[in-house]
């Protein structure tokens, strides 16, 4: 469609000093658009509580999206209910997925338990969840990759705590609105999670790549020791995660570690647990000694 | 009595008699869609990696093609702002690239005032392959190869669906001129 005659200022002054205002304002909105941008990248924080105000008010439509979604595969399992056969076969087959996961954790958790009795003579207890909540959205278009929670600091959420499913590690918390709050996932390419592998310690850092999939990366670089299948978990370095809580299963082998699969992939994740900071103190006192340090890099 | 034109009392918007179009639909209608569209990471898609279009982007790149004049060359300062709170972007990014997709159409439209759906859908495409690279490379996240590749279905997709959604809002566009308002 061609542009309205008004458009089309011709010989009349005012019609040109309007499309040159036109133009003008566009510009300084180009202007304003970059120094906003320049100041959120040197600071990422300046702007959380405007963010945070904005996720609150539009949380409801993310539970009622993520209601329908429950409520769907609800109908979608009752209509699966006639062709039972083969769904029956996948069930299992994620029943069995979901018990070798246990199972490497399971070993994970003993290993600990066994390390920690020899060297302090103390057995780790079950923590306390602080929420309970569902994932609700997450910022599927941007190259960033994170997720919306249904709560938020009125639930005793705080930035820094992580948050699992009951399969295994999700994200962490980045910043807390008072009833919703935004999650950095693990596949996000600035979370990193200080893992081991389940059967003994070989550590690594586990990178997200952006694509779905994470990044192991070896802390003692020489022979790769690592093997398809192997299950990575938590190592509790750091402090801010509890060790022992399935993070990836190794799946391509690199030079210097491998790519992972995400144990708790969040596309089939709904109900997710947010779980108080395993160490506060420990986490305290490494930003504490680095203060500038953005709070992406976790450990 | 035989009708003379049968167009003569109604017509696809409407009765012709006693009813006017409404300004807040007339007007408000294509920024309540575009913000609409920017409310999309609240669907419940939690995806692994980028893989939905910018939907608020390419509503508002099809309500400029479609409707010049319509969005004031400004538009791109508040609906990018909304659009960032949400996006997952940085603060900022979507007022840039916005303001920028405005000013860019706007060239274009000097140039070829009169345009064509191919003529559209390719702009639409220049513009929008670009915006998603961009946004990207400034997300605040270290641009790496996987990353750029992880980006390319999101792209492709992005530029296939546009048609559609430039056809949705032609439907939008029939919405928002129905002569609703009674003229007592």
């Amino acid at each position: 469609m061609a542009p309205p005659a008004h458009r089309r200022s011709g010989v009349n002054r005012k019609a040109q000093l309007g499309v040159f205002t036109g133009y003008v304002v566009a510009g300084l909105g180009v202007l304003f658009g970059a120094a906003l941008l320049t100041i959120s990248l040197l600071r990422p924080e300046t702007f959380n509580g405007l963010r945070t105000m904005a996720s609150d008010a539009a949380a409801p439509i993310g539970v009622v999206g993520a209601e329908g979604r429950t409520g769907a595969q609800g109908v979608f399992e009752a209509i699966a209910g006639y062709y039972r056969a083969g769904s029956r076969n996948a069930e299992l087959e994620e029943e069995a997925r979901i018990a070798r996961v246990r199972l490497a954790e399971a070993e994970a958790v003993r290993q600990e338990n066994a390390r920690l009795k020899a060297v302090l003579g103390l057995a780790t207890d079950n923590t306390e969840p602080v929420a309970v909540a569902r994932l609700i959205g997450s910022t599927s278009s941007s190259a960033r990759r994170l997720g919306y929670i249904s709560a938020g600091r009125n639930h005793g959420v705080r930035p820094g705590m992580p948050v699992t499913s009951p399969m295994g590690l999700v994200g962490r918390v980045l910043e807390a609105g008072a009833v919703s709050s935004r999650v950095l996932l693990l596949t996000d390419s600035e979370s990193m999670v200080p893992v081991r592998r389940a059967t003994d310690n070989v550590v690594a850092f586990a990178e997200g790549r952006s694509d779905g999939s994470l990044r192991l990366r070896l802390v003692n670089l020489g022979i790769n020791p690592i093997k398809p299948g192997d299950v990575f978990v938590t190592s509790g370095a750091g402090g801010l995660f509890r060790p022992g809580t399935a993070v990836a299963i190794a799946t391509e082998i690199t030079r210097d570690g491998a790519i992972a699969q995400l144990v708790s992939n969040p596309a089939a994740t709904d109900v997710v647990v947010v779980e108080p900071i395993w160490q506060p103190e420990a986490v305290d006192t490494l930003q504490g000694r680095s203060p500038d340090s953005s709070p992406a890099p976790a450990g | 009595m035989e009708r003379l034109n049968p167009q003569s009392r109604r017509d696809p918007y409407g009765s012709r008699i006693n009813r006017r179009e409404s300004t807040l639909l007339a007007y408000g209608l294509p920024w309540a869609t575009i913000l609409v569209g920017s409310l999309a990471p609240w669907l419940p898609i939690i995806a692994p990696a980028p893989v939905l279009p910018p939907l608020g982007f390419l509503l508002l790149l099809a309500w400029r093609l479609l409707r010049p004049g319509l969005l004031p060359t400004w538009a791109g300062l508040p609906l990018g702002l909304f659009d960032d709170l949400y996006s997952g972007q940085p603060m900022g990014s979507g007022v840039l690239l916005f303001s920028l997709a405005l000013i860019i159409i706007e060239l274009i439209e000097i140039r070829f005032p009169w345009r064509n759906f191919w003529l559209d859908w390719l702009t639409a495409a220049g513009i929008i392959v670009p915006y998603i690279v961009t946004a990207a490379l400034i997300s605040g996240a270290e641009p790496t190869p996987v990353q750029l590749a992880a980006i390319a279905p999101q792209i492709l997709l992005s530029v296939i669906l546009f048609p559609i959604i430039a056809r949705i809002v032609a439907m939008l566009d029939r919405l928002r001129l129905m002569r609703v308002r009674r003229i007592d």
